[in-house]
């Protein structure tokens, strides 16, 4: 089975955000005021053959931990979804 | 016979001259090595230098450690081989499980090329044998992440094994314990933040990196 993958990588509390930051300062001055806690991370979508959800799960979470973050200064959030599509081969 | 010391080029290096312009003003022997190849007979010790290897991307370091080059390198440092990571080539080695910590952005948001002061904390390391525990040092930084960061017990480790071989005099980007240089447990594996590979020759405004690239060449 195919199934998308969405990894949704920020980076942990205290780590310097300075695009973040940016962003937040910028705000008022287009009016919008009452905004706070702007983060800036990033996202990284693939598709993954496994035979289940279970095992898309553990690999992608695992692919996620050793490459796609640095636990240092990262957290991420691993999303599994069976692909759609023609090809989709989901229930 | 000089000796011969190994410059690491990954698409996006772009220290690699300054490096061998140092070694080769040392007296040494530098020699580029390709990132693809994983070779490194006859080399003595091997510096990964500054730039944006793999572009940089996902993370600075976070590809490089992949290359067949590192795993090579790994080796060569497990047998007790000398490297030494300077700039990008520093988060190159905490990607690749080399030294420990991460280089995060610069707390005051800006990205740094300036010279900077640096306090020689420990002269028990590759890259520090040759210069006296307290003297300072003139050094240029250059870079957007260099930042050092780790967790509280690695800091408690890093101090109490006298593994943090180089501070800051003036922090300039927030590193934890003003910390610019690092060493592993072995003594053998250093990284740093600023670039004494451009601070060789009074031309370029300090010669003060000489004592660390002559520690390196001795070293080997």
């Amino acid at each position: 089975m195919k199934f998308d993958v969405m990894v949704d990588v920020r980076l942990r509390g205290g780590i310097a955000d300075p695009a973040g930051a940016t962003i937040e300062r910028a705000l008022p001055a287009l009016g919008y005021d009452g905004v706070a806690g702007v983060t800036v991370g990033k996202t990284v979508r693939f598709a993954i053959e496994a035979t289940d959800e279970a095992e898309a799960t553990r690999r992608s979470e695992d692919l996620s931990a050793s490459f796609l973050t640095n636990p240092v200064i990262e957290d991420a959030t691993v999303m599994v979804t069976p692909a759609d599509g023609p090809t989709g081969d989901h229930a | 016979m000089a000796t011969a010391v190994g410059v690491v080029v990954f698409p996006g290096t772009n220290c690699e001259m300054d490096a061998v312009a140092a070694v080769e003003g040392l007296g040494g022997d530098g020699r580029l090595l390709w990132h693809g190849d994983q070779d490194l007979t006859g080399v003595d010790a091997v510096i990964v230098p500054g730039g944006f290897a793999h572009g940089d991307y996902l993370r600075p370091g976070a590809i490089a450690r992949f290359s067949p080059m590192m795993g090579a390198i790994a080796r060569f440092a497990a047998d007790g081989g000398s490297v030494v990571g300077i700039c990008n080539g520093f988060q190159v080695l905490t990607e690749a499980g080399l030294l420990p910590g991460a280089l995060q952005k610069n707390s005051g948001l800006k990205f740094l090329c300036q010279p900077t002061v640096l306090r020689v904390e420990s002269s028990d390391s590759s890259l520090t044998r040759r210069a006296a525990v307290g003297s300072e040092l003139l050094v240029p930084i250059n870079h957007f992440e260099g930042n050092y960061t780790c967790d509280a017990e690695t800091l408690a480790r890093l101090r109490d094994e006298d593994r943090i071989i180089l501070r800051y005099v003036d922090n300039p980007n927030g590193s934890v314990d003003d910390i610019a240089g690092v060493c592993n447990e072995g003594r053998n594996v250093v990284g740093l933040m600023p670039h004494p590979e451009r601070a060789c020759d009074e031309l370029l405004g300090s010669a003060d990196g000489a004592v660390l690239i002559s520690s390196l060449l001795d070293a080997a």
